[in-house]
C-alpha cells in the first residue's frame, strides 16, 4: 500500500467506470421508470383528480379539489361525477356495447389470426419471413389513413358497391358504411397483427415432435390439432386476445369514422364529453371507469403469464 | 431395475441361438426393399434393403446425416419413401398414415406433452383407440410400474428428472403394445452412468414384452451392448449388417472397422499367398504382415490391416520372430485409465499406432513412459484384411 489513499490515484475516467460498476443497474432501471411516472402515472393522477372535481365555467374549467384557506388546505372530493355515470344509462349501455363489440372482434380476430399465425409458423424460413413482413407492413402506413381507405372501401360509392353494380349481381349499392360491422372489419383489421405476432412466436416455439408423437399415438391430424397444439397455443391465444381486446374497447377512431350514429362505443362519448360538452370531469370519470374495468383482465393475464414462467423455470 | 446378467443371457437366447437371419426360410418381420428417399436432390437413403426379424432388437448405427433416423421415420409413417417398399409384418405399408400403423415410437426429445401429467400422457394413446377407461387404468398402472414410475404418475414432465422423462416416454410407447417399438436415440439425452444402467433395463423390457425393437444411435458401445444384430449406414447406405460379434471380428470395410471400435489401419501391397496364409508387404507399418487365411485378390493389390489395439503386444526387448507382425516406435502419449492403460506408438514411417494394455496386476511404477522405445507385435490371427 502507498501512503496514497487508493481514491487520489485514480483516474476520472475510473472512478466514473467504479461508480458506474456501482449504480449503473440502478440507472438503467430508473430510466424507464421514471419515463412511466412523469407521462404515465403523473397525467393519471391529473386525470383522477379531475375526476373528483366540479364542472365550472372557468379556465380550467372545474373546480379545485384543494382550497387554501388561513391556517390549513380543504380538500372538497366530488363523487357526484361518478354517481352520475350510474344514473343516466347511457354510460352504462356504451361500456357494454364497447365490450360486447370489442369481445366479438376479438373472436372474430382470433379465429383469422390463428391459421395465418400457424401457417407461418410452418413456413419454410424464407417464406417464413417474407410472411411475417407483410403481417408488419401495415404498420408503416399511418393508422389513420388505412381506416380512411376502409371508407373508400366500405362508401355507398365505394370500391365494393361499384364493382358489385359493375357486375350486375346489385341494383341499388349496400348500405356497408355507418353500420356496425364497418366497426367490426375495421378492429379485426387494424388489430389482426397483434394477434398473429404472440400466436406466431408460441406456435413457432412448440415442438413438431408432440404433434408426431399425437399422430404417432394415433390421434387424426385434427385431433392431434385439438388435444395437443389448441391447449400448448393457449398463452399466445391469451395475449393476442387481450391485445386485441383492450384497446378495442377504447377505440374511438374506428367507430367514429366507420361505424354508424348508433355505434355507442365509450371511446366516443369520452370523445363528447370533453369536447363537444367540455365537462372534464365528468370525461375524467368515465376514463377512470373504463381503466379500472380494463385493470382487471390485465391483471389477470399477468397473474397466468406468472404462473407459466414458474412452471417453464 | 438392474436385470442380473443370468437373466439377460437366458433371456437373450431366444433370438441368438434361432438366428432367423441365418435361415433363409425364415419370414422377416420388417422389410426394407429397395427404399430411396431423396430430399431435393439429396438422398437420404440410398437404395437400401433390410430385413429385420421378430423379436429382434435392431440397432441403426451411424454418424448424424447417414440416414438412420429418415429409416426409422419411414417405419414411424413421418416421411414416406420416393421409391421402394416397406412391409411390417407382411403388409404394405405405403401410404398408411403413422396413426394407422403398428408401430409407436419413442422420440429422441421424449416429445412428452407438457400440459399432462405422467398418467395422461401414457393413457393418450389408449383413449385415442377408444379403450375403456377402466381397461385404460389398468394398462397404464401396469406400464408405469413396469418402469417403475408409478410414484410419479400424476407429475408433470417438467417435475421430472431426464431419466424419469425416458422412462414415460418408453412407457407410453410401449402400453399401445405395437408390433414394432421405434427407438430414436433412446438414450441420448441422458449423462453416462445412467445410460449405462437404462441400456440393461431396456433390454430387459424388451424381453418381457417380446416387442419387436428397432433402434436408431450413433453410440457404438449403446448398440453393441444392446443389440441382436446391428446395420451399420454411411451416407444413406447399409455398410454392412451383422451381430455386435460379427461386426467387431469381420469388418467388411475400413468404415465398419473405424466405427465399431477402436483400431489401426495400415496400408500395404498383397506380396505373396497362398490356401493358407497371406503376406502384406505395408510401407506405412514398416513391417511384413502375415495372416494367417487367405485373402481375395491378386498379389500387387492393396489392402488394409485392421489391427485392434488390445490384441498389439507391447515389448522393450524386439520378439523372438521379427520376420513378421513386429515392428519398433517410440512412445508417444500415454493414457493411464486405471483398468487398461493406452499408448501411442509413433512408427518409423511416422504412422502412430494406439495400442491398449490392460493392467492386470499392481504395478511399483508405470511400464513404459515417454520415448520409450518399445516393440509393439501381433498374432498371426490378431489381424482382419480388408480391400475397401
Amino acid at each position: 500500500m502507498t501512503s496514497d489513499t487508493p481514491e487520489k490515484s485514480l483516474s476520472l475516467k475510473q472512478r466514473f467506470d467504479r461508480w458506474m460498476i456501482k449504480h449503473g443497474r440502478v440507472l438503467v432501471i430508473g430510466i424507464p421508470y421514471v419515463w412511466l411516472f412523469l407521462f404515465f402515472l403523473v397525467p393519471f393522477l391529473i386525470v383522477l383528480k379531475i375526476s373528483f372535481a366540479m364542472a365550472e365555467y372557468a379556465q380550467p374549467p372545474y373546480s379545485s379539489l384543494f382550497d387554501w384557506i388561513e391556517e390549513g388546505v380543504t380538500v372538497t372530493l366530488n363523487f357526484g361525477n361518478y354517481l352520475f355515470l350510474l344514473s343516466d344509462n347511457l354510460y352504462a349501455t356504451a361500456y357494454l356495447n364497447s365490450i360486447r363489440i370489442a369481445a366479438i372482434s376479438t373472436v372474430i380476430t382470433l379465429l383469422i389470426g390463428y391459421p395465418m399465425a400457424y401457417g407461418i409458423a410452418r413456413a419454410r424460413g424464407s417464406v417464413r419471413s417474407i410472411l411475417l413482413m407483410l403481417v408488419i407492413l401495415p404498420f408503416w402506413t399511418s393508422f389513420l389513413i388505412r381506416v380512411y381507405a376502409w371508407i373508400g372501401i366500405l362508401d355507398r360509392e365505394g370500391l365494393i358497391n361499384a364493382f358489385l353494380l359493375w357486375t350486375g349481381i346489385i341494383t341499388e349499392p349496400l348500405i356497408m358504411r355507418q353500420t356496425e360491422g364497418a366497426v367490426f372489419v375495421g378492429i379485426v383489421y387494424t388489430y389482426l397483427p397483434f394477434m398473429i405476432l404472440p400466436l406466431y412466436s408460441t406456435l413457432e416455439k412448440m415442438d413438431v415432435s408432440l404433434i408426431e408423437a399425437a399422430l404417432d399415438l394415433g390421434c387424426k391430424p385434427w385431433k392431434a390439432f385439438l388435444k395437443v397444439t389448441l391447449p400448448l397455443s393457449m398463452p399466445g391465444v391469451l395475449a393476442g386476445s387481450l391485445l386485441v381486446f383492450i384497446p378495442s374497447v377504447g377505440e374511438f377512431v374506428i367507430p367514429e369514422l366507420l361505424g354508424g350514429p348508433n355505434t355507442l362505443m365509450i371511446g366516443r362519448t369520452l370523445w363528447n364529453e370533453f369536447f363537444a360538452n367540455r365537462d372534464w370531469p365528468i370525461a375524467s370519470a368515465v376514463a377512470i371507469a373504463m381503466l379500472v374495468f380494463l385493470v382487471v383482465p390485465i391483471m389477470w393475464f399477468q397473474h397466468i403469464q406468472t404462473k407459466q414462467e414458474e412452471r417453464q423455470s | 431395475m438392474l436385470v442380473p446378467e443370468a437373466v439377460l443371457d437366458r433371456a437373450h437366447e431366444d433370438v441368438h441361438k434361432t438366428q432367423p437371419w441365418n435361415n433363409p426360410d425364415a419370414v422377416p418381420f420388417i422389410r426394407f426393399e429397395n427404399v430411396t428417399k431423396k430430399f431435393g436432390d439429396f438422398y437420404a437413403v440410398d437404395d437400401v434393403s433390410l430385413d429385420i426379424y421378430r423379436h429382434e432388437l435392431f440397432a441403426l448405427l451411424g454418424g448424424s446425416g447417414c440416414g438412420k433416423t429418415t429409416l426409422l421415420r419411414m417405419l414411424a409413417g413421418f416421411e414416406e419413401p420416393t421409391s421402394g417398399k416397406i412391409y411390417i409384418d407382411g403388409v404394405d405399408m405405403a401410404g398408411v398414415p403413422p396413426y394407422e400403423r403398428p408401430t409407436n415410437m419413442m422420440f429422441q426429445s421424449y416429445a412428452l406433452f407438457p400440459h399432462m401429467n405422467v398418467e395422461q400422457n401414457v393413457a393418450f394413446g389408449l383413449l385415442q383407440d377408444g379403450v375403456s377407461r377402466s381397461e385404460t387404468k389398468q394398462l397404464v398402472a401396469d406400464m408405469l410400474a413396469l418402469v417403475q414410475m408409478s410414484k410419479f404418475a400424476k407429475r408433470k414432465p417438467h417435475q421430472l428428472s431426464g431419466g424419469q422423462r425416458q422412462r414415460v416416454a418408453l412407457a407410453r410407447s410401449l402400453v399401445k403394445r405395437p408390433k414394432v417399438l421405434l427407438l430414436d436415440e433412446p438414450l441420448g439425452a441422458l449423462d453416462k452412468k445412467l445410460r449405462e444402467q437404462t441400456q440393461f433395463e431396456l433390454v430387459n423390457i424388451q424381453e418381457k414384452v417380446g416387442t419387436t425393437f428397432v433402434m436408431v444411435t450413433h453410440d457404438q458401445e449403446e448398440a453393441m451392448t444392446m443389440a441382436s444384430r446391428i446395420a451399420v449406414m454411411n451416407e444413406g447406405v447399409i455398410n454392412q449388417t451383422g451381430t455386435p460379434f460379427e461386426l467387431y471380428e469381420y469388418p467388411n470395410s475400413r468404415y465398419t472397422a473405424n466405427f465399431l471400435g477402436q483400431v489401426n489401419l495400415v496400408e500395404g501391397v498383397l506380396i505373396d499367398d497362398d490356401e493358407k496364409y497371406a503376406v502384406i508387404k505395408s510401407d506405412e507399418g514398416g513391417c511384413e504382415i502375415y495372416i494367417d487365411h487367405a485373402v481375395q485378390g491378386h498379389r500387387g493389390m492393396t489392402f488394409w490391416a485392421a489391427l485392434r489395439p488390445e490384441r498389439l503386444r507391447l515389448t522393450k526387448e524386439p520378439p523372438e520372430n521379427i520376420k513378421y507382425n513386429c515392428v519398433s516406435g517410440k512412445v508417444e502419449e500415454i493414457g493411464y485409465l486405471g483398468g487398461i492403460s493406452t499408448y501411442h506408438v509413433r512408427l518409423a514411417s511416422g504412422k502412430r499406432i494406439k495400442v491398449t494394455e490392460p493392467n492386470s496386476t499392481r504395478q511399483i511404477e508405470p511400464r513404459y513412459t515417454w520415448e520409450d522405445p518399445v516393440w509393439v507385435s501381433w498374432e498371426a490371427g490378431a489381424a482382419s484384411v480388408l480391400n475397401k
